[in-house]
């Protein structure tokens, strides 16, 4: 137990204690969305600014949800509609808001290392809410969340994540966190979409999806980035759909009865997940989200609520 | 450092009998009452108390735990903070809610706990129960049934030890290290 980190950059620079923190800080804060009042005064006074240079729905809804439960005063700036739009560089934007003294800013950009970039040229506390194709920590700790909250552990839990492994930045973050809690983690796309590295992260790698979803515990499938992809990786959409979408035949011939369906979200249905999938009995996919506020109210009273923040 | 005892175990037991027979007697039966106890040793002294009280009137009073991190005064002069869980599995709604912790001092912890409580919903009457009172408080707070009153100084500490937790029943006054 403890937590001594003045950011929340990545998964990878964890170790398998503090992401137990965070997830069990989480767990414990789940409570106060099923209350009447959903609010607690902790930080009273804090002001979190959530920096979203890309759209995001679940991410900055959730960051502003948990914020404010936690009684902070949230502010979002969205590149659209600010002075970014009239020029002024990723780096400037950030000293003038940080010349208003935040005590936590959420920073999501196109760039990875955008959240590390900030961390040395701010003096608040950072939380990495997606850097480009790098890594997305909080969607990992909600995702592990909700693994343990379905499956009771995770020592020896075997995990599919299926799709475009080389652009998302959810796989990274999840691959980092599985495998130092003590996870296997199988990897299933087309060739082009997986990553050199992912036999250097300890993933196995499967390039039929049979083989990727079989006998697993929980099967992670994931959105194709059209946005950070280059033409040619894939013959088409619908060739993607036949050889990787899940659909309920691929599921039932190839999969346990008890497997949990991840998707960290937005879903593109019929693409990797048919409907029935994305809506059927193993789906996980709104638990994940619900678990999104308790993962983030976690993270900002970790980090903006002790004085290991200022004093690191 | 352990420098003197205040309670045995039987001693501990008798206070926390006697305080369930006041408990019932204040509130004429054990309806309508139910128990939360702060965390760690409250909760643990009001399972006691609930049961003494079942043993005692018939009628058996829910408990509830309750974790006050998120309301305490005093978040940004600790270090990160712990946060264990409220877990209160009925409505506090209309009930006497005894609070129950094993130590009172400045009163600050149960400043903190009125509020959590109440941002639950709105208890008929709450009141306090507390095993041992040190005096020094900070806030006007004052406990309905107390323990034992021991008189400290600052420095001192007082432990309540638990058989759940410690393997013990004892309460042992301690001298705080540098002092």
């Amino acid at each position: 137990m403890g937590w001594t980190r003045k950011h929340l950059l990545t998964i990878r620079e964890l170790d398998g204690g503090e992401i137990l923190t965070l997830i069990d800080t989480a767990a414990s804060l789940q409570e106060i969305a099923g209350r009447e009042i959903k609010k607690v005064p902790a930080l009273r006074g804090k002001t979190v600014v959530n920096l979203f240079y890309e759209n995001s729905t679940r991410t900055r809804t959730s960051f502003e949800i948990a914020g404010k439960w936690l009684s902070a005063d949230v502010i979002n700036f969205s590149a659209s509609g600010s002075s970014a739009a009239k020029g002024e560089s990723f780096v400037d934007t950030a000293r003038n808001i940080g010349a208003m003294s935040p005590d936590v800013v959420v920073v999501r950009h196109s760039s990875p290392g955008a959240a590390a970039l900030l961390a040395r040229e701010m003096s608040c506390a950072i939380v990495n809410a997606g850097d480009g194709a790098h890594e997305h920590p909080t969607q990992a700790l909600l995702d592990l969340l909700t693994i343990r909250e379905k499956k009771g552990h995770f020592e020896g839990l075997s995990v599919a994540i299926v799709g475009d492994i080389a652009h998302s930045r959810v796989a990274r973050s999840n691959i980092h966190g599985m495998r130092k809690l003590g996870m296997t983690v199988t990897v299933g796309g087309p060739p082009t979409l997986i990553p050199p590295y992912a036999q250097e992260l300890g993933c196995k790698v499967a390039y039929r999806l049979d083989d990727a979803i079989r006998d697993v515990d929980v099967i992670m499938m994931l959105r194709l980035q059209q946005e950070r992809m280059h033409a040619g990786l894939i013959p088409s959409l619908r060739e993607y759909s036949r050889y990787w979408g899940l659909s309920l035949d691929k599921l039932r011939a190839h999969a346990r009865s008890d497997v949990l369906i991840m998707h960290p979200g937005p879903v593109n249905r019929g693409v990797e997940l048919s409907p029935e999938v994305a809506d059927g009995p193993y789906s996980v996919i709104l638990d994940q989200v619900a678990k999104g506020v308790a993962v983030r109210m976690a993270v900002l009273l970790l980090l903006a609520g002790s004085k290991s923040a200022e004093a690191a | 450092m352990v420098k003197a005892q205040v309670l045995d175990a039987t001693a501990l037991d008798r206070a926390l009998t006697r305080i369930a027979h006041e408990i019932i007697e204040k509130n004429g039966g054990a309806k309508d009452i139910a128990f939360v106890g702060l965390r760690t040793r409250g909760v643990t002294l009001a399972q006691r108390l609930a049961a003494k009280v079942a043993a005692i009137d018939g009628a058996s009073a829910p408990v509830g735990t309750l974790d006050i991190t998120l309301y305490r005064d005093d978040l940004d002069l600790r270090g990160a903070p712990v946060v264990r869980g409220t877990d209160i599995p009925f409505s506090i709604k209309n009930k006497t809610v005894v609070l129950v912790d094993d130590v009172l001092f400045t009163g600050r912890t149960i400043r903190a706990a009125l509020d959590a409580l109440i941002d639950l919903g709105r208890p008929k009457m709450i009141q306090l129960a507390i095993l041992v009172d040190r005096g020094h408080r900070e806030l006007p707070i004052r406990p309905d049934y107390i323990g034992k009153n021991l008189p400290t100084s600052r420095r001192e500490a007082v432990a309540v030890r638990l058989t759940e937790h410690d393997g013990e029943d004892r309460v042992v006054i301690e001298e705080s290290e540098g002092a």
